[in-house]
């Protein structure tokens, strides 16, 4: 037998004791863990929607907004479409302080033509493009030809497979990363295939427009400003500049989404710390009746020749095995759960949920464990200086 | 070893009220013997053997282990002293409820670094409890319990042992294993002290004491151990 065994001998010996510590521990990692990892998907996933949007101004039909939610279309990937003349491309090129601008092109995939869900289709044209291209450049570095599409993460289309639309077989070139948006289920492709899948519709009875040809329409136009000029003024001339089409600043819809995740995070950081202090509550009670029970086992062991401090360190032991197991099981199943639900998550709140990668998540874990253990600690040092500090000849006298 | 008790008193305070436990006690236990301290219930004998293993703080006087003054002794050094030198068998039940009855007995031993299983089974021998060796502290009876508490407070051959009330509700045959294994331990050479009201004991001593009000009689300072001697006739 060597001393070292003896917290684990007690545990053992304390199955339900032992067992509802763990669990204390468990819920406050997972409160923990579980609700940072939601705040840092939720900054990753605005960081990537931030970094895909590209541009500093988007040129809509009036009215688009009415049609669908142009946040969640144009942020969140959410199906929806709307068109306007062509012409408003040509009176940008007009305006001064724009460096680059591009059209783009929506479409919305018919009901269970392929998928389980509708599918996004986004046109890019293959010259002038600079907010989708830079990104597409990591799954596919060639020039995409007619039919041929990337397809998002989310789509279970694998490359150099095809992906009938409108009954156009359209082969995937390549497949993008999940971004824990609506947009892992879109579909990229040249402004020339989705006028052909347009038209495709059209031939299917879906008409998406009405009169107009694809060819006079396109859906937006995404603007980059000269570097310096003014942007809410550029946009407030495009506005001047356009009939029937307005401008939108991007940061406004970042800025309104950031906010909205901003409160997101701030309920989740309240709700852990509510957690937390009511797990640090019954941990403390826990210990407290514990030392209240234990005062004469620790009177016997200091008549055997225990010191305070290996008396202090069998309760800390405890303790550090009970935070520590309901720690890594904390973690552990958290970041099961989280690795297999968070983009459901994302999905059901409309909210761009994206995974930190695996090694920040191992750091927060750990960390998460550190804290729980320290916390455990803590909570036991009150009852390892009581039982430290019992009045031994006061319990054998009186035998309590 | 020797111990020696100079004019010590202990004093207790129960709702601020001053409460005597005994007062300007002299004693000393040399090796070899095996000393009883006798007396009623509250006469002071539990609080006496706590203050001399250090448990309780002599409010005056000294209490010295070899010459060397306990109460100058760290939390450190003093538990040292206990692990290795001095067996104690308190009052009531003192088995450990998580530990086997071996694992009970070997705690003593692995605290001081050593690990004497061949000296546990052969004091479980001594007490008859081998074949509860591997039991646990509730399946044993009030003898049993009794009897691993001595033989726990044996397993580092200390070389003084106090024992309080070891016969306490033990039958004939049991109070006689416990008082044998002690009167061995002071025939090796340990001071053996044994705070009792069992009359059994009474043969197996070298001196009584008798403790009454918080006075030992039989002090050393004032008689001399006269008064021991009748007693044990």
């Amino acid at each position: 037998m060597k001393i070292n065994s003896l917290p684990f001998i007690n545990l053992r010996r304390k199955p339900i004791r032992t067992s509802a510590l763990i669990v204390i521990a468990l819920v406050m990692s997972a409160a923990a863990f579980g609700g940072q990892i939601l705040i840092k998907s939720l900054q990753r996933g605005l960081d990537s929607l931030e970094q895909r949007l590209g541009a500093d101004i988007i040129v809509l039909p009036e009215g688009a907004e009415k049609k669908v939610d142009l946040q969640n279309l144009l942020l969140q990937g959410t199906p929806g479409y709307f068109y306007m003349d062509k012409s408003v491309t040509d009176k940008l090129t007009g305006i001064n302080g724009i460096e680059k601008l591009s059209a783009q092109y929506f479409l919305v995939s018919a009901n269970a033509e392929c998928c389980t869900v509708q599918v996004q289709i986004i046109g890019f044209d293959e010259e002038s493009d600079f907010t989708v291209k830079p990104w597409l450049k990591e799954v596919y570095d060639g020039r995409l030809q007619k039919n041929e599409i990337i397809v998002g993460a989310g789509l279970s289309t694998r490359v150099g497979h095809t992906l009938s639309l409108y009954g156009v077989e359209c082969r995937a070139v390549g497949k993008l990363e999940k971004t824990g948006t609506g947009l892992d289920t879109a579909v990229y492709a040249t402004n020339e295939t989705v006028k052909g899948l347009i038209n495709a519709s059209a031939k299917q009875g879906i008409a998406v427009l009405s009169k107009q040809s694809p060819e006079n329409v396109v859906s937006s136009v995404y603007i980059k400003a000269d570097k310096g000029a003014d942007i809410d003024e550029l946009t407030s001339k495009i506005n001047r500049a356009l009939d029937g089409a307005q401008a939108v600043r991007t940061r406004s819809m970042m800025t309104d989404t950031a906010k909205r995740l901003n409160v997101l995070s701030k309920s989740i950081t309240a709700l852990t710390a509510a957690v937390w202090v009511l797990a640090a509550v019954i941990m403390l009670t826990a210990f407290y009746n514990s030392a209240n029970e234990r005062k004469r086992e620790f009177a016997v062991l200091r008549t055997i020749g225990f010191s305070r401090n290996s008396l202090s360190r069998i309760v800390l032991l405890e303790s550090v095995i009970t935070a520590g197991a309901g720690a890594l099981a904390g973690v552990i199943l958290t970041g099961l759960l989280c690795f297999e639900f968070i983009s459901a998550i994302g999905k059901k709140t409309a909210m761009p949920l994206l995974m930190p990668s695996a090694g920040v998540t191992i750091v927060y874990g750990a960390a998460v464990i550190g804290i729980v253990l320290l916390a455990g600690a803590a909570a036991s040092a009150l009852s390892a200086y009581r039982l430290t500090h019992i009045d031994t000849g006061k319990i054998l006298r009186e035998g309590c | 070893m020797i111990i020696t008790a100079k004019s010590i008193s202990v004093t207790f305070y129960k709702k601020k009220h001053a409460v005597k436990a005994f007062e300007k006690v002299s004693i000393s236990f040399e090796k070899g013997e095996l000393t009883l301290i006798t007396g009623r219930s509250g006469s002071g004998k539990t609080t006496l053997i706590n203050a001399l293993a250090g448990f309780i703080p002599a409010n005056e006087g000294q209490i010295l282990y070899d010459g060397q003054d306990i109460s100058r002794l760290d939390d450190k050094a003093l538990s040292g002293l206990r692990c290795k030198s001095i067996g104690f068998i308190p009052q009531g039940q003192s088995a450990l409820a998580n530990l086997t009855v071996l694992q009970n007995i070997l705690l003593p031993s692995a605290l001081a670094g050593q690990s004497n299983i061949a000296y546990a089974e052969q004091l479980l021998a001594a007490v008859g409890l081998e074949r509860l060796a591997n039991a646990y502290p509730d399946e044993l009876s009030g003898g049993e319990l009794r009897r691993l508490a001595a033989a726990r407070a044996l397993i580092n051959s200390p070389s003084v042992i106090f024992a309080d009330e070891p016969t306490n509700d033990l039958d004939e045959e049991n109070s006689a294993i416990v008082l044998n294994i002690l009167k061995e331990q002071a025939q090796s050479g340990a001071a053996v002290i044994i705070v009792t009201h069992d009359s059994a004991a009474f043969k197996y001593a070298d001196r009584i004491f008798h403790m009454d009000g918080g006075r030992l009689i039989g002090n050393d300072n004032e008689y001399e151990n006269t008064l021991c001697r009748p007693l044990v006739s």
